[in-house]
């Protein structure tokens, strides 16, 4: 008998979860291809456009639903991104879907050019992103794709956090008509509790607080909710939570208030620790007038560790109990005798 | 519009691709003169375009895969009332949108391009649109032979014969030559007519300056339910004899003594034909 899955949680972790009423939802991806199914039924030019990754995006009932509206194009992400842009110059509502890791690297040129310089509406959906694949190791991780993205111009960066900002970002992409990209993992998510409306370009706040701003983004952030609500509980610190779902374009007015009003600032993210959310939020500190403590929480700059998603999250401190440690190092405190 | 005609309109782009090239300082001359007769053809017989329909959904696209020769492409729009030819004045100027491949901000333009191996698979997405939505347009697209290394190309190959995209045609401008030297040398793609062929692609190879061959090769799909390759067999720096097949002229600009016996050599060419019309 193999052995389960590795939980991203804790027994603590989701014990506190449970505690603050956060129920366990679906892996986003599976939002996403239900949303996106649910546009297409509306729309019959919406297309998917997929390189063999019907599957391994969750669009097989799309498939079956709607078979004229998805474009199979084979194992070939060059071509997908170039046909996508092609097919939106037909007017159509475009949906590049494929894994993180080939649709940033090997068709960047085509991101690049094709849709953002030449403004195509193309939606580029990075499905098993981050280190999703896990245990598959670095070829299938991406890392880097916030980095690449981010120095390119016209094209918005959004990764959601749990299922509600899945299904809104599927549908501001939509309605938006020009490029981005969204950004997608496969584990079952906690839905995050927060009343504040998704709205590209804007944090949305998870938990008051000024004795440090956890500001994170996709689907980190439910661990930095839980490390807030655990400081709370452990050494009643109160914890700003911000939930970052645009990367590109970034809420500036949230990362300066966050950076004015709270001690210290710690960025999380499933991206390398260069090129990411943290060193955009860091360009902001840098250039303004506050200065608090800051610290970037991400994967090093390193072959990364080998494992599950959550063997590496745990490894470099992605975790309630991590983010609660680097909370209190960053603060200068050391963590209360259990 | 008579192949006389064309070949009249040919000339008269070729000093302009000098001009502009001249003017500007710099410019891709050796290709813009390998393929201006297949954009003279394109634009003045075959594409169901215009300045006013340049936004119409039933348009038919022209993308220019080799976007380095943008200057052959810049002269053929303005003659045909795309924009003034005096804009040209600010080519590859500072804040000008004409830079030296195309972009979107040029009425006329399809896609930006300029990075070799993007065209064909965008021509495949715009002809695959047009075909789920039953449209009439075709799409073009032109292709240098240098370019043909980049892989992108044949998955966009591949692609376009699985969707059995009759309403697309590539056409390759074979001059033989890319900035390196002789394409065989720097990588061979030949037997090219075949390579195409086995990828499931009505083939056909044509004189690139010939406009009767190039009109009778473009004018309808080759064979229905295939894909179209028309291989044009050009010479670079075709119409002025010391720049003919001589890979420095692929992005050289000629000196004032080079522009002015370019200038007299077409010239002739325009006072013969007009000889040879009488």
């Amino acid at each position: 008998m193999s052995a389960p899955a590795p939980s991203l949680f804790s027994p603590e972790a989701k014990s506190l979860a449970q505690r603050l009423g956060m129920t366990l939802g679906r892996p986003n991806l599976e939002v996403f291809a239900d949303t996106l199914l649910e546009l297409a039924r509306a729309d019959a030019r919406l297309l998917a456009v997929t390189s063999d990754s019907r599957g391994s995006g969750k669009l097989g009932p799309f498939g079956q639903a709607l078979p004229r509206q998805i474009v199979e194009l084979g194992i070939a992400e060059q071509n997908l991104v170039g046909v996508a842009a092609g097919l939106a110059s037909t007017g159509r509502t475009v949906f590049a879907v494929s894994p993180a890791c080939f649709l940033t690297a090997r068709s960047l040129e085509q991101i690049k050019n094709d849709v953002a310089y030449s403004d195509n509406a193309v939606t580029l959906v990075g499905i098993s992103a981050g280190v999703s694949y896990g245990a598959l190791g670095s070829t299938h991780h991406s890392l880097h794709d916030f980095a690449a993205l981010r120095a390119i111009h016209n094209l918005a960066i959004v990764a959601p956090a749990d299922n509600i900002e899945t299904r809104e970002a599927v549908l501001a992409a939509a309605a938006l008509r020009r490029p981005v990209y969204l950004r997608f993992g496969k584990a079952p998510l906690y839905t995050l509790p927060c009343a504040a409306p998704f709205e590209l370009g804007r944090a949305r706040l998870l938990r008051p607080g000024n004795d440090l701003a956890f500001l994170a983004t996709g689907e980190t952030v439910v661990h930095a909710l839980l490390a807030a609500a655990h400081l709370e509980e452990t050494s009643g610190l109160r914890c700003r939570v911000l939930s970052l779902p645009s990367v590109k374009p970034l809420d500036l007015q949230a990362v300066r208030s966050a950076a004015a009003e709270c001690r210290a600032v710690l960025t999380v993210e499933e991206h390398m620790v260069h090129g990411g959310l943290g060193e955009a939020v860091a360009a902001v500190l840098a250039q303004g007038d506050a200065h608090p403590r800051f610290r970037i929480i991400g994967i090093p700059d390193e072959d990364t560790v080998t494992g599950s998603q959550a063997d590496i999250f745990r490894h470099y401190g992605i975790s309630m109990e991590g983010l609660s440690r680097a909370a209190l190092d960053l603060l200068g405190r050391s963590a209360p005798p259990a | 519009m008579t192949d006389h005609d064309l070949a009249l309109k040919s000339l008269a782009y070729r000093k302009g691709i000098l001009r502009w090239i001249k003017h500007a300082g710099a410019g891709h001359t050796g290709g813009d003169l390998s393929c201006i007769d297949i954009l003279n053809v394109l634009y003045n017989r075959i594409l169901r375009v215009s300045p006013d329909t340049r936004l119409d959904p039933s348009r038919d696209r022209y993308i220019q895969s080799k976007g380095h020769c943008v200057e052959a492409l810049y002269v053929v729009l303005a003659d045909r009332g795309y924009f003034p030819e005096s804009d040209l004045e600010t080519l590859c100027g500072y804040q000008s949108h004409y830079v030296g491949h195309p972009t979107r901000k040029i009425p006329g333009v399809e896609q930006n391009t300029g990075a070799l191996g993007h065209g064909l698979p965008i021509a495949v997405g715009t002809a695959l649109g047009g075909r789920l939505d039953g449209a009439s347009f075709r799409v073009f697209t032109l292709m240098g032979d240098g370019e043909l290394a980049e892989g992108s190309n044949w998955e966009a190959a591949l692609a376009a014969a699985h969707y059995r995209l009759d309403n697309l045609t590539a056409i390759v401008d074979l001059n033989t030559l890319q900035i390196s030297g002789r394409t065989r040398d720097v990588m061979n793609h030949e037997p090219l007519a075949e390579k195409w062929a086995s990828f499931g692609w009505a083939v056909r190879t044509v004189d690139g300056h010939d406009f009767a061959a190039l009109t009778a090769a473009l004018e309808k799909p080759l064979e229905p339910g295939k894909p179209s390759m028309v291989i044009a067999r050009t010479l670079k720096g075709k119409g002025v004899s010391f720049m003919q097949d001589v890979a420095k002229w692929h992005h050289g600009v000629p000196s004032d003594d080079e522009y002015a016996r370019a200038l007299a050599e077409l010239d002739a060419q325009v006072l013969s034909l007009g000889e040879a019309a009488r």
